[in-house]
């Protein structure tokens, strides 16, 4: 397989994940304010999945369009991290996640502004400013909840425990992504990594939340199709109407 | 009896320039925002004939990448110009540079608070913005003027409001909730 396009692959179905469990949670937002922004979110999201996807089947060449990639692939051809289809859980589960990946994107978008892909760098300027109002969003929230009431702090300790280990893979770069980084195109991943605790940690310290040990077991996987049994479910409520009514178009 | 005089079905087109496509697309709404056109928002980045495909082009740039507005603005530009008589009409959309809030007109700006709607204030978010960290104290919310009553007491209640490129205020002096287009 081109190492670009399971590169291309990687960002489109983060943020083709991400956006769906978000769009599960309209209607359902804990407050009008949060729900708005929830969607929000998931929208940016949708937007910049369509602008990867749309690139990635062009690099393919095989005649395969945003759609076709998004509703026509099985789990496993599926190359999202594994944070990104952890369940939504309780609010702090939402944030954490939501915090944890905005992090991660911010930086790996700033840094894509220089790959040396120039369409994959128009895509990270016009992703990036999205990214940083998520990011402020995230932050600000897990700051809230984390230095909030005891029961409010409780919850996201316990988010950040739990969704810890799945941070590392972001990290470990495989053939696919050292292939980019030899192209110029991806970034190093020690960087990234660096910037990430630090940011991650000066935020725990403002929100009195614990830091997790950054070398624990971290879960892999994700990035190369290897999924929990969830992402099934998921694609099989998202994909229902393409998978039903193949074609089908309104 | 005399052979008629052979006349042309069409007269050819009348030179159209830039100028005037121009024009004629100021005069496309926003689809969200109606009170602003697709020129004042800053959309249209670029208008030229193409000779040799024989059709005009216009340039456009997303606003926020997923903005459903922009597939009605496509299709609202090509309406406009077909029903001034440009029947070959191509949208390009281009990523960069990106949209920014400040290629939004002067003329949008006032539009926009005329509607309650308060117009950017400041210039494009700054993307370097973690060096102020990103929390509580981080969200230096902007000072927006109500569009209501030009108090600028007011606060930020949402950074996300019911379309991506809006926030939510309220004013706390005439208590109304306002509409802010953030800076992007």
């Amino acid at each position: 397989m081109d190492a670009r396009f399971d590169y291309l692959l990687r960002q489109g179905d983060n943020a083709l994940i991400l956006s769906q469990q978000l769009s599960q949670l309209c209607g359902k937002g804990p407050a009008l304010e949060e729900d708005m922004a929830l969607t929000n979110v998931a929208l940016d999201l949708l937007g910049q999945t369509r602008m990867w996807l749309t690139y990635a089947g062009e690099v393919e060449g095989a005649g395969r369009d945003e759609d076709r990639l998004a509703y026509l692939r099985d789990v496993r051809a599926f190359r999202n991290c594994l944070l990104v289809e952890q369940p939504n859980g309780d609010y702090a589960q939402v944030m954490v996640r939501q915090f944890f990946f905005d992090t991660w994107h911010y930086f790996l978008m700033r840094a894509l502004l220089a790959s040396s892909d120039r369409r994959i760098a128009e895509i990270a300027e016009k992703s990036i400013k999205e990214v940083t109002y998520h990011l402020r969003r995230s932050g600000d929230l897990v700051v809230r909840l984390g230095d909030g009431t005891e029961a409010s702090h409780a919850r996201m300790q316990a988010a950040v425990d739990a969704l810890w280990t799945y941070t590392g893979e972001f990290f470990v770069y495989d053939e696919v992504e050292r292939a980019m980084l030899a192209q110029g195109v991806a970034p190093a991943p020690d960087a990234l990594r660096a910037a990430f605790l630090q940011h991650v940690g000066e935020v725990f310290e403002e929100a009195t939340l614990r830091m997790p040990d950054p070398e624990a077991y971290m879960q892999r996987g994700g990035k190369q199709g290897r999924h929990g049994e969830r992402l099934g479910y998921l694609l099989a409520e998202m994909q229902f109407l393409q998978r039903a009514y193949p074609g089908a178009e309104w | 009896m005399d052979t008629p005089a052979i006349v042309p079905v069409t007269a050819p087109a009348p030179a159209v320039t830039p100028e005037q496509v121009w024009d004629w697309l100021g005069q496309v709404p926003d689809p969200e925002i109606p009170v602003i056109s697709v020129v004042d928002l800053g959309i249209v980045r670029a208008v030229v004939f193409d000779a040799a495909a024989g059709e005009w082009v216009v340039t456009i740039t997303p606003t926020y990448s997923g903005c459903p507005a922009m597939a009605v603005i496509a299709e609202d530009v090509q309406a406009a110009l077909k029903a001034h008589g440009l029947a070959r009409v191509r949208i390009d959309s281009r990523l960069s540079p990106a949209w920014t809030t400040d290629w939004m007109s002067d003329a949008g700006r006032a539009a926009l608070k005329g509607y309650g709607i308060a117009p950017p204030v400041q210039q494009v978010i700054d993307i370097s913005g973690l060096a102020n960290g990103v929390g509580r104290h981080a969200i230096r919310a902007p000072q927006v003027a109500c569009p209501h009553c030009g108090s600028n007491h007011t606060r930020l209640t949402s950074q996300f409001g019911s379309t991506p490129c809006k926030a939510l205020y309220q004013c706390l002096d005439c208590r109304e909730p306002f509409d802010y287009f953030k800076c992007h």
